[in-house]
Formats: C-alpha cells, structure tokens, sequence
C-alpha cells in the first residue's frame, strides 16, 4: 500500500497570526514538504493544478520536476491534472517528459475541476465538464500507446499523423487515476480503462465515499479488468495530530474554523463525525484510517492533506514527522496483514515495466 | 395503497401558528386517505442547511428530509411571510433540495402572516419558486392571517379554503402513479456510449 500527501496549494492567511505566506514563500515551502515527505519514509507526493488565486500550482509539471531532481524514490503524482481545460497533447508530451527525467516515478491523478470562471479563460464550458473529461482522456490514453496517431474530436483541433514526444518511457503510459467527488461517470471511466479511481473523501460523507467506490468496483469487473476487489482505489484523507488529542484539536480549531472550503459552517466536533477529517492523537489516526477499509474494501493509496489552511511550514512538517514516524509504520503492517494475496498493489513503472517484460517473454 | 405525504413547516416560534396551518392541512388531506405522513420542521435543520450551503453536502439529518422531500408523492409547504416573501430559511431549504426532486409533484402551498396584506405573496413568491422547480401547485393557496386564528374567525372561511386545497393535493396525487426515486450511482448508460 502506497502512502502519501496531496496539497491543493492554497496560499491562506495564518488566522492564529494574521499573516499569509508570499508566492514564492509558498512555493519553496511546498518543494521542502515533498523533500520531507521522502525524508520520513512517505511513498507519493501529489501537487494540484490551478489557475486561479489563492492558488499557486499552475504549472505542476515544472514544480514535480523541480522535486524529482531533489528526491530519489518519492513518487510525483497530481491532485489533480485539468483533463477539462487542459489540451490533452500537452499533457501527453508535458507528464512523458517528466516521466524520463524522474526515472518513471509519475502517475497522474485525472479530475475535472469545479471552478465555473476557470473554463472559458481556457476557451471552454464547465456544462461540458463530463464530455470533455471524457473525450480528452480518451485522446490523451491514445497519444501514449499508438505511435502515430489520426483523430478528430469534438473539442479540440483534429490531428493528422501526429506523434506526441517523448515517447513514454520504456513504452509504458504512466497510471492513471480518475478523482471524482460526486460523478458517477467518472468511476464509470476509470473502471472502463482500467485504470485507479480516487475518492476525494474530505468534503463529504463515508456513505458516499463507499457508493462510489462499490460503483467502481462493480464496473471494474463488467469491463473484465478482474474481480470488484481488483481494482485499484485511492483515498484522499485529513488529519491533524499531536500527542496529546486535546492539544490537536485546540491548535487546529483556528485553522478550521477559517479554513477555505468549509470554514465558518459546521463545527470540528460535527465536521469529524461527518466526514473523514480526523484531528487527535497519531493512534486515533491510525485508528480511523485502518476503518476506511471497511466500507471501501482493501485499497491501494492513502494520501492525506497536510498543508493548508494557512498552517505555517513548521507545523506542516511536524505532521509529516508523526506521519512518519508514527502513523504510516503501524498502517504500512496492518494493511498488509489484512490484504489478501490477490488483491493486487497501486501498478508503478518498475511493476508495469515487469508485467510487459513478461508478456513479451 | 399507501401514499406518502411530506409536509415542510417554516415556523419558528413555539407554537407556531405555522406549524399550526400545517397540521391543519395535513389533517384535511389525511381525512379519508391512506396517507403516510412526514413533517420536516425546518427550524430544527437551520444550521445544517446552512452548512450544506458552505460545505456542499447535507448532514444526515438533512439528508433524510431531502430525501423525503424527493420520495413524496405530495408535499405541503408553509412559511411565515418575512419581509414581503417567504423566510428565508424556506427558501435556503429549497435551495439545497435537487433541481429535479419536484418535478411534475403535486404541492400544496400555504403561509402565515400578522394580517391579510402579505397574503399575495403566495402568488408572487412561493407559486414562481415551485413552478421554476417544475412542481404541480394546487390552484388554491392557504393564507391565514392572525385574525383568522381570532376567537370571531367562526365563520369557517380559512377552513372552507383548507378543505378545498387539501382535496385538491389529493387529487392531483391520485392522478399519478407513486413516486420512484433514480438512484444516482445506478448508471443506466454503457461507457462506450458515452465515448
């Protein structure tokens, strides 16, 4: 099982101190989180992509390169690539490329993007967030495995005898993940490829988390892929800790209470009896996150959210510590002694590359 | 065969004359009728409404009336007049109920206010709102004023409008077949047909 962190990056005022990091604090931070998170023994870092304040991660590719030269086994994905507003061919020849230079440590996380403004800067509609996803992945899923590639969509200019470059590496697409809070059709997607489905599972409810994820499931089997237990499912997560819970919780409310998003509505105390959000002490941590398999099966990735909020850089990277050191040890040899033998892990270059070999063999 | 009828109450005192139109038309619409009967009482979901506004999803309890909304094979549905329209608490509860979770339902639409001048705003305000939403409202809208809860209101005017509303919801539930919700995560299309 793959453990890691995703951060959305936001750039939010400090509300215990009123003070907000500049751009280009935010973005040396960010790079030192993901240094950390190889540093405590985290497997995957995945960055998001935005185009609007108070975001800084427009352009992932760059940021993820700029780590992979500074780290040597962390695994760069994204939380997640626009397949919405983003030309497909870009993201072909912009995630190959960053494949090769980080010796195939990518996997890339799919989703739509839920900000209306966002779509027509790039000359396109969010009433057509589910076409486009759609009819992008498929282009982009093609790109990486035929040479030379003749298409016409209905979205974006045709292309004849077009070959997008660099190659992926060893001829191998990086895995993909489709990421979907609420869209049915999205875990339709990802069960019709083959490929991961990762459920947000921050904002809302267990309840939907587990139907999505049984809807995958299921879908993965219709299309032949394997059994519903087969297939590959990621799970977003946020938690705060110290070792003391009642400190967790007084330290974190502020942060909480203002937080974009959900700030200035429920309560902590209602918010984590409601969603997944865990704040206390590392051993309620592992034992909230060893539930998660409970009504989503045995599953393959658990990336938390750490850095947000306005959360200063110190703390960020204590709770990496405690995420290190104390949390992700226990649930990295529970998991596993939980998961049975057929139930296979997150496919990374290395295994991908393998099963090619011995096809080929 | 068993209908069901949800029943939305805006009131916020206690007692609310409100919650007290309400009971009234619901007793009038059971009267004779094999009905199944669920009152939402909105104050008791202020704040989770107003969380499922900032967060984007409904707390369970919420959760369970939008879902009873949306099951209803009739709803009847009573707001105190605030400022020339329905409060906004009515209001915020219908924002969040799906776009689609009315459409073609019979609803009964009443209101209560200090005295009859606010008892346009029936027409004006509640009838557009559930006809955007695509609901069937019944031709007469309840309105009562204090006077008509006065000791001299014997003259059963309120009552005769209660009793001819109410037949009318019945009606209009009669005439259609009880109410089947689509579940969301049932997809009915193949992927290849999306592709």
């Amino acid at each position: 099982m793959q453990f890691g962190i995703f951060s959305v990056s936001d750039i939010t005022t400090d509300p215990t101190n009123g003070q907000t990091p500049t751009e280009h604090e935010r973005i040396k931070n960010i790079v030192t989180i993901a240094k950390h998170a190889e540093e405590v023994g985290l497997d995957v870092f995945a960055l998001g992509e935005h185009h609007n304040e108070p975001f800084f991660s427009s352009s992932p590719t760059t940021t993820l390169g700029y780590i992979a030269a500074q780290t040597d086994k962390l695994l760069l994905s994204t939380a997640t690539t626009l397949i919405t507003t983003n030309d497909p061919v870009k993201i072909a020849e912009d995630y190959a490329m960053l494949q090769h230079l980080s010796g195939g440590r990518v996997d890339l996380m799919m989703g739509r993007g839920n900000t209306g403004p966002v779509y027509p800067w790039f000359g396109k509609d969010i009433r057509a967030g589910i076409p486009l996803a759609i009819e992008n992945y498929a282009l982009l899923h093609k790109l990486w495995r035929e040479h030379v590639v003749d298409w016409s969509g209905k979205f974006r200019t045709p292309l004849q005898s077009f070959t997008s470059t660099p190659r992926p590496l060893d001829g191998i697409p990086p895995f993909v993940w489709h990421g979907s809070i609420r869209s049915p059709e999205i875990a339709e997607q990802a069960a019709f490829y083959g490929d991961g489905f990762f459920a947000n599972h921050i904002f809302w409810p267990k309840e939907h988390t587990q139907r999505m994820i049984a809807l995958y499931r299921e879908r993965f089997a219709h299309y032949g892929h394997g059994d519903p237990d087969q297939a590959i499912v990621g799970l977003g997560g946020q938690v705060f800790m110290r070792k003391n819970s009642q400190d967790a919780v007084k330290e974190f409310r502020p942060y909480f209470d203002n937080a974009p998003v959900y700030g200035h509505g429920p309560s902590l105390e209602d918010f984590t009896s409601q969603t997944p959000l865990t704040v206390g002490s590392p051993e309620q941590v592992i034992e909230r996150t060893l539930g998660f398999r409970e009504y989503v099966g045995d599953y393959q990735r658990q990336l938390f959210l750490l850095d947000h909020a306005g959360l200063p850089l110190k703390t960020v990277l204590e709770q990496l510590d405690l995420l290190g050191e104390e949390v992700v040890p226990v649930l990295r040899k529970e998991f596993a002694s939980l998961k049975p033998a057929h139930v296979p892990d997150a496919p990374t270059h290395a295994s991908m590359l393998l099963k090619a070999q011995e096809v080929t063999a | 065969m068993t209908r069901k009828l949800v029943v939305v109450s805006a009131g916020l005192s206690q007692p609310s004359s409100t919650r007290l139109l309400a009971d009234q038309l619901t007793a009038a619409a059971v009267k004779d009728n094999d009905f199944d009967v669920t009152v939402i009482e909105l104050r008791d979901l202020a704040h989770d409404i107003a969380n499922h506004l900032l967060t984007g999803f409904p707390p369970a309890a919420l959760k369970e009336a939008l879902d009873a909304v949306a099951g209803a094979d009739g709803l009847i549905a009573v707001t105190p007049i605030f400022t020339a329209s329905y409060s906004g608490l009515f209001k915020s509860f219908f924002d969040v109920v799906d776009k689609d979770a009315l459409v073609d339902k019979p609803v009964l639409i009443a209101a209560t206010a200090g005295t009859a001048r606010h008892s346009l705003a029936l027409e004006h305000a509640l009838r557009p709102m559930f006809a955007y939403l695509r609901a069937v409202v019944v031709p007469t809208a309840v309105f009562a004023a204090t006077d008509d809860w006065g000791a001299d209101s014997s003259d059963g005017y309120l009552q005769s409008r209660i009793t001819r509303a109410a037949s009318e919801l019945v009606a209009e539930v009669g005439r259609r077949e009880p109410v089947t919700v689509v579940d969301p995560f049932a997809l009915t299309v193949d992927f290849k047909d999306l592709l």
